[in-house]
């Protein structure tokens, strides 16, 4: 089985197990306890902190652990409350939000904030329509980096500069989980305020996320108990979880360079054999990370294909993972039909993918093209 | 004290000569549903099943499965006193206490089968009363509109005093109505049609027709959950996977658009045979009838002609319990049985693939027939059937 769905969730890797397993067997101490135990799960947590801190280029006090991407959104957006003084006052965020970031803007929305959603249709403007709508009584910014069903990269730099110069006193959040350890970020320079991020999109084990909280960013504490996580995520750490992100996070960063060398080659390598097909549309715009590439085969829908694929031994995604057997949305709103949004599918790449699996995958899609039955 | 379950029998009770055969599946049934609870005594007399725990179990569940159970008009769980007025008294105070403190009204209700019994059946009704109204300061008697009313039964083997009945699952024994196949598709009305049919006796196999890749693994996971909610009035069910891709898309290929769907329930039902005859050529089962969700009208293939047209290659009788139902009465069922949450899950899109956009209403069974020439019937038959995964699901 060849496994083209590292954007829904990564294998993890084995000396990231290794540790979780040891965390589980021999270090199983509770990081609040005071005894020796104790402080070495509390070391443990430290480690990992760092690693993640390596990775964002921050210090390790602005990192918390959470359970997943989708709490430390919440803690993030409910938490930048704290920022505006009434409601009233406005987020701006975009119509490609993954759900964690859209859900919580729409319950804002229902407690009577105002949402301004940016349009990725016109993506060549989309920094200038964004910064356009900031002003005075805008608290809060949140984007994705790169979007989680066709790669699409924001220009969350320039806009977090531009945004801060018109309104310093706005939040910036950014959802970096389709971009965390996977390009370079150095949130040293960048003026975003909260960042969110997960650790098994990065071969660590589901259930661990994390959230950047920028030094001296105030934002609303909405959980209470032991105090863990500076109290915005009090409960005894998942000290196993934690563990296996920092080394998750390190090995990753460590090979970035090379995991980019190697998804480009394998992305150009696709793009290569499928440029001459004419039932095939390329999703992914120009520009877009190297790791995730949208297609829509035409006439075809994304399930059939997709359970086509897995019959010969691929696994690949329809649209999000996270949206199940539901359309997201995102790629009709990019202005693509909805025919082409119906016969979606997506391929994520690893480091584990090679050129041959590549070759065969082109191979099953094009038998899947003269085999299957045409329905939209 | 001992506690029992005391089982009311149905429509079973209506029977004539053939009565105790009807008495020996549900009590075969009862079993098989306590086997794993414990060990039970079963005594059988005067339209009552008595279930007797012989050691320690959790009665709880025990009413729980027998609730279950077709062929139960209603239940109780009741206290076993020895056949002494004094010593029945006893127990009812103490088994009944925690239910007469909270009642404002009560009366007794007596039947005593065992004649020998020296108090006659209103003696026991006025003398419990009196003795229940002492215990009880909160009670006063209401023989019209009790809040409770304590029955005393006087059988053979003891005293049994109880005051709650609950409504058993009713039908007829599972089983004494011969075995049927039910065709299951994942959607709210075949579980419902095959819940019916084995409320009516019916011990049930099912067919699923699967299309993959045009049909995921999750609908098929799906319709084993839904056999499997089957499975708690049915026992165990076994289940026949037919892989009917190949076929519908030669089917897409070959015939007329617009006779699709009729043409595909022919085939099912005709794989549905096959398979049948071959499960019957095994002898452990006699399958003698094929059970539906059909409800007349509801959609392109369950029109009266549409149904013809079914039925015509059909040599087994059909049975289509859900046939006069509106969507909303089915829904209801689904409810109460427990499979709508699952029927309604979205996994089985993918086969409107096969669906035309335009299906015909009224098929004219020579057209379909003509269409159907251009198919190797048998051959696609004998490559689904053989393609077939048989399994059983349980619980």
């Amino acid at each position: 089985m060849y496994y083209f769905d590292n954007a829904a969730t990564t294998k993890v890797l084995k000396p990231a197990a290794d540790l979780a397993l040891k965390c589980m067997t021999q270090m199983y101490g509770n990081p609040s306890s005071l005894h020796k135990m104790g402080v070495e799960a509390e070391e443990i947590l430290d480690s990992a902190r760092k690693s993640i801190a390596d990775v964002l280029n921050c210090e390790q006090g602005e990192i918390i652990f959470t359970s997943c991407a989708t709490e430390s959104v919440n803690i993030a957006l409910f938490g930048s409350l704290k920022n505006s003084k009434h409601t009233g006052e406005k987020i701006i965020t975009t119509s490609i939000e993954h759900a964690s970031t859209a859900k919580c803007v729409e319950k804002l929305e229902e407690q009577g904030y105002g949402v301004v959603r940016i349009s990725s249709k016109d993506v060549e403007n989309f920094s200038k329509r964004l910064i356009n709508e900031v002003d005075e009584k805008t608290f809060l910014i949140s984007l994705i980096h790169v979007n989680n069903e066709n790669g699409l990269i924001l220009p969350i730099e320039e806009i977090a500069k531009q945004a801060k110069l018109k309104n310093p006193n706005l939040l910036i959040h950014v959802d970096i989980v389709q971009s965390f350890c996977k390009m370079p970020l150095d949130f040293s320079k960048l003026k975003i305020d909260l960042a969110s991020f997960s650790g098994h999109k990065i071969n660590a084990p589901k259930g661990v996320g994390g959230l950047y909280i920028r030094k001296g960013t105030k934002i609303l504490k909405r959980s209470f108990g032991g105090g863990q996580e500076n109290n915005f995520r009090p409960g005894t750490e998942a000290v196993p979880a934690i563990a296996a992100f920092g080394v998750a996070a390190k090995i990753n960063r460590e090979r970035m360079d090379d995991s980019l060398k190697h998804y480009y080659s394998l992305k150009n390598h696709l793009m290569s054999k499928i440029k001459d097909n004419s039932d095939i549309y390329i999703n992914s715009p120009a520009g877009c990370a190297p790791y995730i590439v949208n297609v829509s085969i035409k006439g075809i829908r994304s399930e059939i294909m997709l359970h086509f694929l897995e019959q010969n031994g691929f696994i690949v995604s329809s649209g999000s993972a996270c949206s199940g057997s539901k359309k997201s949305g995102v790629l009709q709103s990019m202005g693509y039909s909805k025919a082409r949004e119906d016969c979606s599918i997506r391929i994520s790449f690893s480091t584990q993918n090679t050129i041959s699996q590549i070759d065969m995958l082109v191979d099953a899609i094009k038998q899947g093209q003269k085999k299957l039955i045409k329905s939209c | 004290m001992d506690e029992v379950i005391l089982i009311k029998e149905g429509e079973i009770a209506l029977k004539g000569l053939n009565r105790s055969d009807f008495e020996n599946r549900l009590i075969k049934n009862i079993k098989q549903k306590l086997k794993l609870l414990g060990k039970f005594r079963y005594e059988n007399a005067q339209s009552t099943i008595t279930v007797e725990p012989l050691e320690e179990c959790d009665m709880d569940v025990v009413e729980k499965k027998i609730s279950t159970v077709f062929g139960i008009a209603s239940y109780s769980r009741a206290a076993k006193a020895p056949k002494n007025f004094e010593k029945i008294k006893a127990v009812a105070k103490n088994y009944l206490q925690d239910h007469l403190k909270i009642c404002k009204t009560f009366k007794v209700e007596a039947r005593r089968s065992d004649k020998s019994f020296p108090l006659k059946s209103p003696q026991i009704c006025a003398e419990m009363g009196e003795f229940l109204l002492d215990e009880f300061s909160n009670l006063r008697v209401d023989v019209n509109e009790p809040d409770a009313i304590v029955k005393i039964e006087i059988r053979d083997k003891g005293a049994y005093i109880y005051s709650k009945k609950f409504s058993g699952a009713g039908g007829l024994p599972q089983g004494c109505g011969g075995d049927g196949m039910l065709l299951i598709s994942g959607g709210i009305d075949s579980p419902v049609a095959g819940w019916m049919m084995a409320k009516r006796g019916l011990k049930l196999q099912a067919i699923h027709f699967a299309s993959p890749p045009y049909t995921s693994e999750r609908a098929l996971k799906k319709t084993e959950k839904l056999v499997s909610k089957l499975c708690r009035w049915c026992d165990c069910i076994p289940f026949h996977c037919v892989d009917f891709a190949g076929f519908q898309e030669e089917i897409h290929k070959k015939c007329p658009k617009d006779l699709m769907t009729i043409i595909v329930r022919r085939m099912m039902m005709k794989i549905s045979q096959s398979i049948i005859n071959d499960q019957n050529s095994r002898g452990y089962c006699n399958i003698q009838a094929i059970v539906t969700g059909e409800s007349l009208g509801q959609v392109a293939s369950q029109t009266l002609g549409a149904t013809l047209c079914t039925n015509s290659v059909c040599s087994l009788p059909v049975f289509r319990p859900l046939i006069g139902m509106d969507k909303s009465e089915i829904v209801s069922l689904a409810r109460k049985i427990g499979t709508f949450e699952t029927s309604i899950l979205p996994y089985e899109d993918c086969c409107t693939v096969f669906t035309p956009k335009h299906p015909r209403t009224k098929p004219r069974l020579s057209d379909v027939e003509n269409a159907e020439k251009n198919l190797e019937i048998e051959k696609l038959i004998k490559e689904a059937v053989e393609k077939t995964k048989f399994y059983l699901i349980r619980e």
